[in-house]
């Protein structure tokens, strides 16, 4: 190197510059005056819809966008209404939210956490919002769970099924309406060994990430407390498209019932591998074979098609329900969208509301206040039945359906039928049930 | 000054003026304005342009320099914020030990990956080293989840040990005392500019590992690795054996990804296995190429350049368009936004593949080929057209930029 001289001067100089690029920031005082994140102060407050917008889960997302635009139409008093006119709180006047005007940003979130953290931060640093929601994937929900809790402002969990969402990483800034792995599990044993019988030998292939290992947790921890064994659980990679390979040892294993622990694209190809081996045709120890798919999605009954038939899951919601809040949910959105809502899309609604409402009845958008009004609060009306958002860790307790694929379906809507509406006692379990322990909730967060 | 020339130190100058005035440069319009959705000054994407903006000057030294086209520097970014979050969890929040632990397991990583894979050239060191870094996802993501924490993505518990902190410590990533995300707000006239203690931490580590990156490629050893690039053969004939060159081109580009990675940690908690995605990979190579391989400004370009596009346009929904041209009669706003609705919100990946095809086609050098051109045109109209003409003696496009 021909100039490389590091002179006494020039030392001097650069460390000036540095010290001087250092202290810049603290030259300004950081003197906002509000007392907590994104105070709103105008006519109008902002709340964040962070959704998959591409990637494996955007159609979900589309929905969830959906669900979110209605909310905030409802709540600003325009449409039909829609639950706010079933909700068993009436505190929401369809004037806004404590007086003012609902309006909401979008964001992308990729299903990467990466991303999502990223476009709730932009949500929370440049447009002001005081609450973000949405997420379809449970690691996207824990990822931006814990950024709200840093950031101050209250998260609304969308479409998030994982034990761990309210379990080891449950969050006080942080509310989850969706069921969740352990809810399907206690849902779906009694159901099956109604129909299957209790001596049932149990072959699991789980998506190799969290969620999946949550559910088969839960799914062998409630079959086998009814008697089934669990011959195997085989981890499936999640990028796995094809699943040939995974299910032709399940034949010579001696299992009578394939649990698929899958979801989206994953479950319809394991679904569909499974019934081309002629898994559903064969008699194993003198029973029948079945196929077990724990959590269920009106997309993937759609994208499954004909293999679907006679196949039991789990749902947090149907739009076939009969109740109030259903009908006029079901209601309000075909008119607005021309198709039945998806249970992601009620889970949406529903949590824009509940913390609208939660706001109304605290009288401030103090996150601290949201908390405390969120804590315990038990409503009806919003599709549900009766449900309580438990205060220990911020699941919200309800019935749980148990679906089964429609034999007979009239129209590509009714794919699924409901079996059994599971009552919320049933899948009730205790705050520090070891599949859920070793979190901690922390106190609420206002920021600033 | 810095034992730079001329030329060189009036670059770093800029550079460092741009990132001290960013918070004024990026907030061009009034908050309460509609084209206020343009901004890009808000702390988070100020310290993902410089953050971004490093990962790609590492990869341009190995890239830009010696041709070698790497499809698995992700993992180090990986690596890099795994290592930090494990810092803040063991130690406690002070960034500094992290960033430390960050750049070393880089470089270790580095110098395995790229001893294997540096045993071939082209095509196959691109597959080697994307075989490798996909490994390392997978591993991350599932087989090591003790470790990584797997798909949630590995954070800081109230739990944790963090045997360093005491009780009146900073809880969330801070520079002995100085926390990063803190900011200060300077409100003027309609304009709200945010001064974040994160970014400009950031900003002084982007400068410093820019001037290294400028004392690389003016250095013996840059021009050693040039001519790795020019004919790798001949100077193998020569006698020269090149691979210790590459190997240290490679682990020093590792090292920048691993300060990278770093960075993202100590801004942000928290760190996910699809940060070691293969496509996280291919995102650090269009932003080399979209800003200009081998420029020193260009890949820093490069990276503002998509991370804009990622976080501002994929946030302008329909109801924003409607916003803008509710002026309009109603039919024509609607046919406007029909037009723009495929281009903006979840179209943005089409807008900017859309760009990246002009870019590549038209100029072939990146942004930086861009500004180029345009400042002949604007000297040429300045000398009043003396001197020869251009077209016929045309100087040859610098091989690094100027």
């Amino acid at each position: 190197m021909s100039n490389s001289n590091f002179t006494r001067r020039g030392v001097l100089k650069t460390g000036a510059i540095a010290g001087g690029s250092l202290a810049v920031p603290t030259i300004f005082t950081a003197g906002s005056a509000s007392a907590f994140t994104n105070e709103p102060t105008g006519s109008s407050v902002t709340l964040g819809f962070n959704v998959p917008q591409t990637g494996p889960y955007a159609e979900e997302g589309a929905d969830e966008l959906r669900a979110y635009q209605l909310a905030v139409e409802h709540l600003n008093g325009e449409g039909d209404g829609g639950m706010l006119n079933t909700f068993s709180s009436k505190a929401l006047k369809g004037n806004g939210i404590l007086g003012k005007k609902v309006e909401y940003v979008t964001g992308d979130t990729q299903t990467k956490s990466d991303a999502a953290r990223a476009s709730a931060k932009s949500m929370i640093e440049k447009d002001g919002a005081i609450m973000i929601t949405g997420g379809s994937s449970s690691g996207v929900a824990v990822a931006v769970q814990g950024l709200c809790q840093e950031a101050g402002v209250i998260f609304m969990a969308a479409l998030t099924h994982s034990n761990d969402t309210t379990g080891k990483d449950k969050k006080a800034n942080g509310f989850r309406h969706f069921f969740n792995a352990y809810m399907s599990g206690a849902a779906l044993a009694p159901v099956l060994k109604n129909a299957y019988g209790a001596e049932r030998r149990a072959y699991h292939l789980t998506a190799d990430y969290t969620w999946g290992w949550t559910q088969q947790e839960s799914v062998q921890a409630a079959t086998e407390a009814m008697g089934w064994q669990t011959v195997n659980n085989v981890l499936t990679p999640l990028a796995t498209t094809d699943f040939s390979s995974y299910i032709a040892p399940v034949l010579n294993s001696g299992a009578d019932v394939l649990v698929l622990n899958h979801y989206g694209g994953n479950m319809v190809n394991s679904l569909t591998n499974a019934v081309q081996f002629g898994l559903r045709d064969k008699m194993v120890n003198g029973k029948q074979f079945e196929i077990v798919v724990p959590l269920y999605s009106e997309l993937m009954a759609k994208g499954a098609g004909e293999n679907i038939k006679g196949v039991y899951g789990s749902m947090n919601w149907n739009w076939q329900l009969g109740d109030e809040g259903t009908k006029a949910f079901v209601q309000s959105f075909g008119q607005k969208y021309g198709f039945p809502p998806s249970n992601a899309a009620q889970t949406s609604y529903a949590q824009t509301l509940l913390y609208a409402d939660a706001v109304e009845r605290a009288g401030s958008f103090n996150p601290c206040a949201v908390v405390e009004a969120l804590e315990g609060f038990e409503f009806d009306g919003l599709g549900n039945g009766p449900t309580l958002y438990r205060a220990e860790d911020h699941q919200c307790f309800k019935d749980v359906l148990v679906m089964k694929g429609s034999d007979n379906p009239t129209s590509e809507y009714d794919t699924l039928e409901i079996v059994e509406v599971t009552p919320r006692a049933q899948v009730e379990y205790a705050p520090d049930h070891p599949m859920f322990a070793g979190g901690d909730l922390g106190t609420c967060n206002p920021g600033a | 000054m810095f034992g730079l020339e001329k030329k060189d130190t009036s670059l770093l100058v800029i550079v460092a003026i741009l990132a001290l005035f960013a918070p004024f440069i990026l907030n061009p319009f009034p908050t309460e304005s509609g084209l206020a959705q343009f901004n890009a000054g808000y702390p988070d994407l100020m310290q993902r342009f410089v953050i971004f903006g490093i990962f790609a000057i590492g990869f341009n030294i190995l890239f830009g320099l010696t041709g070698y086209l790497s499809f698995g520097h992700a993992a180090f970014l990986g690596v890099g914020s795994y290592s930090v979050v494990w810092m803040y969890k063991l130690l406690d929040y002070n960034i500094l030990p992290g960033l430390v632990l960050a750049v070393i397991t880089a470089g270790i990583f580095a110098l395995l990956i790229g001893f294997v894979s540096l045993r071939r050239s082209g095509i196959y060191f691109s597959i080697l080293t994307l075989a490798f870094a996909q490994m390392s996802f997978n591993l991350a993501y599932s087989v090591l989840t003790p470790i990584t924490n797997g798909e949630t993505g590995l954070q800081v518990y109230n739990n944790d040990k963090q045997i360093l902190m005491s009780a009146g410590d900073p809880t969330s990533p801070h520079l002995f005392g100085i926390v990063m995300n803190k900011s200060a707000n300077l409100s003027i006239a309609g304009w709200d500019f945010t001064f974040n203690n994160g970014y400009y931490f950031c900003a002084v580590i982007l400068l410093i590992v820019f001037y290294l990156s400028i004392r690389i490629f003016r250095s013996p050893f840059g021009m050693m690795l040039r001519a790795v690039k020019t004919n790798q053969t001949r100077m193998n004939y020569t006698g020269l054996n090149s691979r210790p060159y590459t190997l240290a081109a490679f682990v020093i580009s590792g090292m920048y990804a691993g300060l990278a990675g770093g960075l993202m940690a100590a801004m942000d908690p928290l760190a996910g296995a699809e940060r070691m995605q293969w496509t996280a990979s291919g995102e650090v190579v269009l932003m080399t190429i979209l800003g200009g391989v081998g420029t020193l400004l260009g890949p820093v370009l490069g990276a503002g350049f998509i991370k804009y596009f990622e976080n501002i346009f994929s946030k302008i929904n329909d109801n924003v368009l409607h916003g803008w041209f509710s002026f309009l009669p109603d039919g024509l706003e609607n046919l406007l936004v029909g037009i723009i609705h495929p281009f903006v919100g979840k179209g943005w990946h089409l807008t900017l593949g859309l760009l990246f095809m002009l870019v590549v086609i038209f100029l072939p050098g990146g942004l930086m080929e861009g500004g180029q051109r345009i400042r002949e045109r604007f000297g040429k109209k300045k000398g009043g057209g003396g001197g020869k003409d251009a077209e016929h003696h045309p100087k040859e496009a610098p091989h690094v930029a100027e």
